[in-house]
């Protein structure tokens, strides 16, 4: 039999229904290479009694044909999505022990599509952070490493490598600035950011929320397309999800980019911008063009802005929603003589340094004195930088950049971490789309020379996903980069 | 940013920092700060600040009771709860 950790998506589903395997034998080969892979510690919780029994009755409806897209396909879930009854931690001591009494519109709508779930995912502590090492569980390791173990990005890191590593079929991830495309990047599997407001943010432990959303982690354009049909649509219970019909996905997969336009900006080809990084670039862009599409130099002016912005923005909106942990209702509880020393003591030994660091920044910039002269300025300036990206769509279809200026970096590199502002570089590509709300893909563009995969990043209009995964499916063709480790 | 100030925010913050940590958290935020100041170059005059990226503005929904009685639930996680309450440390002499 062949390797069923091997398929993608839509390879299991059909061999599923053509009765090749059952859905247990399926998910009983991804239980076994969750454990037999547990070194790379993605996963920091395992669910497998719960995987066979759900695969069960994905096969009871296999053999009433009752089939639904994701019907006994074992999924990973990011420890920032709450699953009822099954603890989720944001990977964070602070509520390491907590049990949500409900489930995320999100995963809700995975299993009501008939998935299957594996496990939950590691990350950065509340998803800040570009490499899992801010987890309380430890890093992740990329499947990619040689002789030194490298992060596999972050904060979906526990995602992107589980993918890579056959450890899962797919898995939902968050980006916030870049948190799903990095890790994708880095770890040689594909992912998409949809617009701000497509997908529900309802049970997603929340980090920065006017910038929070899920998107999928797969191993090839089609799955996220499959994944990401399953995951989109209005809630009432997120009022920022927007009430628009999700397009079927996967009807943009024909590759057929003649006459589509691409823009190039030309700012994020910055000084020392890494040669193979600009090279592979270059190469994606002639092959779209070979395909027929058109190359189009566009502008975005306000680029170099992105980083400083969203590091205010982002921790102004992380103090506000951390406030919520104060030992009282959920989490860790330390006690004070005082009210005021309880919530002290709880937050201090709970929460790691790095959120710590963003929590003080953003109460910093929201404090009296400094509230225009930070918060205020960076919110007029964000609005400058989607002015940017609304002018450069009046000339072309998609923008296409890298998504990361290098390779997966090892784990407790020094740059990295002498400096947070190192570590917050990760983000250069990816945060100015995160501030205008856009949706974005990155997907594999090649190996470097030291044999580690780098990624390339495809930007749409709001809601125009669908442009987004055409583009992306043919260069994915021309690629032929099979997704995973 | 000074000292005074870095103890000030870290109480807004409810957080603590040790005494021998203060300098340090100093200055890695004034670095910070010098960093994002990069924002000060650029011409914002009469530009409104975007607050969402949302199309359309938020809906109101009705002020209703959707999902009530949840009282178990809702207590479920508190690490300390007396009489079906929340409890908390005295807080009224």
């Amino acid at each position: 039999m062949t390797d069923l950790t091997k398929l993608t998506i839509a390879q299991a589903r059909a061999g599923l229904d053509k009765k090749e395997f059952t859905a247990r034998e399926l998910t009983q080969a991804y239980i076994d290479n969750m454990q037999a892979k547990r070194n790379l510690n993605a996963y920091v919780c395992e669910t497998p009694e719960q995987a066979l029994a759900q695969a069960e009755v994905a096969q009871a409806a296999i053999n009433k044909g009752e089939v639904k897209d994701l019907t006994g396909i074992p999924l990973g879930i990011k420890d920032l999505f709450c699953t009822k009854g099954i603890a989720t931690t944001a990977c964070s001591n602070i509520i390491r022990n907590f049990v949500p009494p409900y489930e995320s519109t999100v995963t809700q709508k995975l299993l009501d599509a008939g998935s299957v779930f594996l496990g939950k995912l590691n990350l950065d502590e509340f998803a800040m952070g570009s490499s899992t090492e801010t987890s309380c569980f430890g890093p992740t390791i990329n499947p990619w490493s040689k002789d030194v173990p490298l992060t596999p990005g972050g904060s979906s890191g526990g995602s992107a490598a589980a993918v890579a590593a056959d450890m899962c079929i797919a898995a939902t991830g968050t980006d916030t600035g870049g948190s799903i495309r990095q890790p994708a990047s880095l770890c040689g599997v594909t992912g998409i950011k949809p617009t701000y407001g497509r997908c529900s943010r309802y049970g997603i432990i929340a980090f920065a929320s006017s910038l929070d959303q899920a998107g999928p982690i797969a191993k090839t354009v089609e799955d996220c397309a499959i994944m990401l049909k399953n995951m989109a649509g209005y809630d009432a219970k997120d009022s920022t999800s927007e009430n628009k019909e999700v397009p079927d996905f996967t009807k943009f997969l024909n590759g057929n980019v003649k006459g589509m336009k691409i823009g190039i900006p030309q700012e994020y080809r910055v000084d020392g911008l890494n040669e193979e990084v600009a090279k592979y670039w270059d190469k994606a862009a002639t092959m779209l063009k070979d395909m027929g599409a058109e190359i189009v130099d566009i502008s975005l002016p306000h680029s170099k802005y992105a980083l400083a912005t969203y590091y205010i923005i982002m921790p102004a909106e992380t103090s506000s929603n951390l406030a919520r942990y104060d030992g009282l209702r959920y989490g860790v509880r330390v006690d004070g003589n005082t009210l005021d020393e309880m919530y002290i003591n709880s937050r201090t030994k709970g929460f790691g340094a790095e959120v710590k660091r963003r929590i003080m920044m953003g109460t910093y910039v929201l404090s009296a004195g400094y509230y225009d002269a930070y918060f205020i300025k960076a919110q007029k300036v964000r609005r400058l930088i989607r002015n940017d990206f609304i002018e450069a769509f009046k000339k072309c279809d998609v923008i296409l950049t890298p998504t990361t200026t290098g390779a997966a970096f090892a784990i407790g590199d020094k740059t990295m971490h002498e400096n947070p502002i190192n570590m917050w570089l990760n983000d250069l590509f990816t945060v100015a789309i995160s501030l205008a709300g856009l949706p974005a893909m990155s997907l594999p563009i090649g190996l470097n020379s030291q044999g580690l995969p780098l990624g390339m990043q495809i930007i749409g209009q709001p809601f125009d996903e669908g442009r987004v995964f055409e583009a992306a499916s043919a260069l994915e063709k021309q690629v032929g980069f099979r997704g995973g480790k | 940013m000074d000292a005074q100030t870095v103890t000030k925010i870290a109480f807004l913050s409810r957080l603590k920092i040790d005494d021998d940590k203060i300098e340090n958290t100093k200055d890695e935020f004034t670095k910070i700060l010098r960093w994002v100041d990069l924002l000060k170059e650029v011409n914002t005059d009469g530009v409104e600040p975007l607050v969402s990226v949302n199309q359309n503005n938020i809906a109101m929904r009705k002020d209703e009771v959707t999902e009530g009685n949840q009282s178990q639930a809702v207590l479920a996680n508190a690490p300390m709860k007396e009489y079906g309450y929340f409890a908390v440390p005295k807080v009224v002499e």
